[in-house]
C-alpha cells in the first residue's frame, strides 16, 4: 500500500497514519505518541496501560463522543480524536453528546504531544 | 426485538466460544455477547478479520493453540449464519439478574462509540447463563508506574496480537510467573529488544512440585519454544529480582531493578538502573467476576489470592441456572478454558434440549445419571473425558500458581508518594494514613474514606494491591467480595439506565 493510500486520522488536529483494523490507542502508539490523557488531580500524562479497555486510562474524545477507550475504538479515515476540554463546542457534532457519569475535568486538559 | 434465548454465553473467548458452539451444535438457541468485535478473547485476539490484507504479519503471528481457534471460529461463523447463534459483538454486559420467571437478563451497552441498539433491544433474556468473562493482568504498584511506557504485560501483549504494534523499542518485563515470557518472546519476535525479564520468583519453586508439571506436557512443550527464543535472542532471565522504581519525565526513560530476599523484600545495595522506553508488568491474573458477584454467587478465593466462583463438576455455580467456565472459576489457561466451557453447554444441553423435543434428533436419549441429572449417554462419556481434563489441568494450575506467589515484601518498595489507585489518584500514603490515623480496618472502609477503587475502573487495578496493603497493616485478611461487588458492571450513560428505567 502507498503512503498516499493509508489512511490517517486526526489527534488534536495532527495526522496521524495507520492501518485499517487498528484501534485509535495503536494507531497513536505506532505514531510515537505514549499518552493522551491528563489526570485530574495531579495534571499527570497518561496513555495505554491494560490495553485491554479495563482500566480507563486511556480515555480520548472520539467524534464528539467522550470518553472513549483509545485501546478499543476501531481507528477510521479521517477521525477526529481530541485530549482537550471535552466541554468545548466540537464542529462536526451531529447532535448533543450523551450524558457520561464523569464530571468534566476541573482543568483544561493540556495534549501531551511528542514533537 | 428483546433477544430471547436458551443460553447466553458472556464472552467469546477460548471457554465461551467452546461454549456457544457446544450448546448451539446440541440444538438449543444462544446468545452470545463479547466485548470485542471478532471472536478469540485476550487469549486468541488477533487483527481484524475484515482488514487482515493492512497487516504485515499472518493473524496466528504469537499464538498458541491457533488451530483449535480455528476450528471453534468456522464452526461458530457457521452458527451464526444458520441462526443458531445470536451474536452480539461489541457490547458489554453491565448488570446480569434473575427476572421473576427463572429466567436471566443481561442487560447491555456499547462498548465504543454511540449505542446503536434502541432500548427495547439492550436487554438479553435466557434460560441459562454462563458467564466466561476471562481475567485481565493482575498488578502491584511500583513508584512510576503510571508513567506512558509502564503497561500491563497483557496489554503489550493485546498491542503487538490485534495491531502487530510494538509498545516501545527497548523493553523490561517485570512481576511472575510464566505469562512474563511468552509477553518477552512476542516482543523480542517482534524485533524488540527486551533487556530482561525479571520474575520476582526463582524458577526452583517449580522444582518443588514436578508431578504438577508434568500434568501437563504442552505447557512444558511451549516453555521450550520460549526457552528458545530465550537463547537465540539472548534475552536474560532474572530470577528473585523486581522492578522496584519506573524513572521518566514524561514517560519512561529508566527503571530500577533489585534483588529480593525470601520475603520478596529489595535488598538494598542491588540497584541496578537500566534504560528502557517501555515496561510490561504482570503479577499473574484477576478473574473478571462482577458479573458472579452482582449475581450474588458462592465465591472462593483461589490458590492464587484471587476470587473465584464456586463451582459443581458441570460449571454450575451455586445458582442453578447460571454456570460459568474459563479463568472466572480459576485461573488454568486456554486449553483448560475450553473443557469447562464445553463441559457447561453440555450440562445446558442435557437440561433444555430435553425439553424441545422438536429440534435436533439427539435431543430424545435422555437418562438420568448417578447424581439426578439428565445426560446424553454419549455425552456423559464425553463429559467424564473433559472432567478428567479439567482435573489434570487444575493440578498444573495449582502448581503454577504455588510455584508464581505474589511475596508479601513488594510493599516495601512503596513510598508514601507512590500511586496506588491510579484512577483517582489515591497515593500509598493516603491508604496507610486512612488505616493507621482513621481507623479503617478493611480495605472496604478504606475505599470509602480515602477514595482509591472508587474511579473509572472501579478497583478493578488496584482492588488487589488495596487488600493486599491493608492486610499488610491490619494483620487480617480483607474480604475480597466488596472489592468486587460492582452492580454496575461497566461505565454505561445515564441515558441508557433511564432508557432501562
Amino acid at each position: 500500500m502507498s503512503d498516499s493510500l493509508q489512511p490517517s486520522l486526526r489527534f488534536d488536529g495532527r495526522e496521524v497514519p495507520f492501518r485499517d483494523g487498528q484501534t485509535v490507542g495503536a494507531a497513536l502508539m505506532a505514531t510515537g505518541i505514549a499518552s493522551w490523557r491528563t489526570t485530574r488531580r495531579g495534571g499527570e500524562p497518561r496513555g495505554l496501560f491494560c490495553g485491554i479497555g479495563v482500566c480507563f486510562d486511556c480515555l480520548v474524545t472520539v467524534d464528539a463522543q467522550r470518553d472513549q477507550r483509545a485501546c478499543l475504538v476501531p481507528a477510521r479515515d479521517g477521525q477526529d480524536v481530541r485530549t482537550g476540554d471535552p466541554r468545548e463546542a466540537l464542529p462536526s457534532q451531529p447532535e448533543a453528546a450523551p450524558l457520561s457519569r464523569s464530571q468534566p475535568d476541573p482543568q483544561p486538559a493540556s495534549p501531551e504531544e511528542d514533537e | 426485538m428483546t433477544t430471547e434465548s436458551d443460553v447466553i454465553v458472556v464472552g467469546a473467548g477460548p471457554a465461551g466460544l467452546s461454549a456457544a458452539v457446544t450448546a448451539a451444535e446440541g440444538g438449543i438457541r444462544v446468545a452470545m455477547i463479547d466485548a470485542a468485535g471478532q471472536p478469540g478473547g485476550q487469549f486468541w485476539r488477533h487483527p481484524d478479520e475484515n482488514n487482515l490484507g493492512s497487516f504485515d504479519k499472518d493473524e496466528s503471528t504469537g499464538h498458541h493453540h491457533w488451530g483449535r481457534f480455528r476450528d471453534l471460529r468456522s464452526r461458530f461463523r457457521r452458527l451464526v449464519e444458520q441462526g443458531a447463534i445470536t451474536y452480539l459483538p461489541g457490547r458489554q454486559v453491565w448488570r446480569a439478574e434473575r427476572d421473576g420467571a427463572d429466567r436471566v437478563v443481561a442487560h447491555t451497552s456499547v462498548v465504543a462509540g454511540r449505542e446503536t441498539f434502541p432500548a427495547a433491544d439492550r436487554a438479553i433474556i435466557g434460560r441459562r447463563l454462563i458467564i466466561a468473562t476471562g481475567a485481565y493482568d493482575r498488578q502491584l504498584p511500583v513508584p512510576g508506574w503510571t508513567l506512558p511506557g509502564a503497561m500491563a504485560a497483557g496489554g503489550v501483549q493485546a498491542l503487538l496480537k490485534a495491531n502487530q504494534v510494538s509498545a516501545g523499542r527497548r523493553a523490561i518485563v517485570a512481576g511472575t510467573g510464566p505469562f512474563l515470557m511468552s509477553v518477552a518472546a512476542g516482543l523480542a519476535d517482534a524485533g524488540v529488544d527486551v533487556v530482561a525479564v525479571c520474575d520476582i520468583n526463582s524458577l526452583a519453586r517449580w522444582a518443588a512440585t514436578p508431578w504438577r508439571a508434568m500434568q501437563e506436557p504442552g505447557k512444558l512443550l511451549e516453555g521450550a519454544a520460549y526457552a528458545r527464543t530465550f537463547v537465540t535472542q539472548r534475552i536474560p532471565f532474572r530470577m528473585r529480582t523486581a522492578v522496584t522504581e519506573i524513572r521518566g519525565t514524561s514517560r519512561v526513560e529508566q527503571v530500577v531493578t533489585q534483588r529480593v530476599d525470601a520475603n520478596g523484600s529489595p535488598i538494598s545495595g542491588s540497584e541496578r538502573v537500566v534504560d528502557v522506553d517501555l515496561v510490561a508488568l504482570g503479577w499473574g491474573f484477576t478473574p473478571q467476576l462482577e458479573l458472579a458477584v452482582g449475581l450474588g454467587l458462592e465465591t472462593r478465593v483461589d490458590v492464587d489470592g484471587s476470587l473465584v466462583a464456586v463451582v459443581d463438576d458441570d460449571q454450575r455455580t451455586s445458582d442453578p441456572v447460571v454456570f460459568a467456565a474459563g479463568e472466572t472459576t480459576g485461573i488454568g489457561g486456554a486449553v483448560q478454558s475450553c473443557a469447562e466451557g464445553e463441559l457447561a453447554a453440555r450440562a445446558v444441553v442435557g437440561e433444555l434440549g430435553r425439553s424441545r423435543t422438536s429440534r435436533g434428533s439427539g435431543d430424545a436419549r435422555g437418562a438420568i445419571s448417578a447424581g439426578g441429572r439428565r445426560e446424553d449417554p454419549g455425552v456423559a462419556g464425553t463429559s467424564a473425558r473433559l472432567r478428567r481434563r479439567i482435573a489434570r489441568g487444575r493440578r498444573f494450575a495449582v502448581g503454577m500458581h504455588l510455584a508464581s506467589p505474589v511475596p508479601p515484601g513488594w510493599t516495601n518498595w512503596l513510598r508514601p508518594s507512590t500511586i496506588v489507585c491510579r484512577c483517582e489518584e489515591v497515593t500509598a500514603g493516603e491508604i496507610t494514613h486512612t488505616v493507621r490515623d482513621l481507623g479503617a480496618d478493611d480495605p472496604r472502609d478504606v475505599r470509602v474514606t480515602a477514595r482509591p477503587g472508587m474511579g473509572w475502573c472501579q478497583g478493578r487495578v488496584c482492588g488487589y494491591p488495596l487488600s493486599k496493603l491493608v492486610e499488610a497493616e491490619t494483620g487480617c485478611a480483607g474480604d475480597l467480595v466488596p472489592l468486587s461487588k460492582r452492580p454496575i458492571g461497566a461505565p454505561v450513560r445515564l441515558g441508557d439506565i433511564a432508557d432501562h428505567a
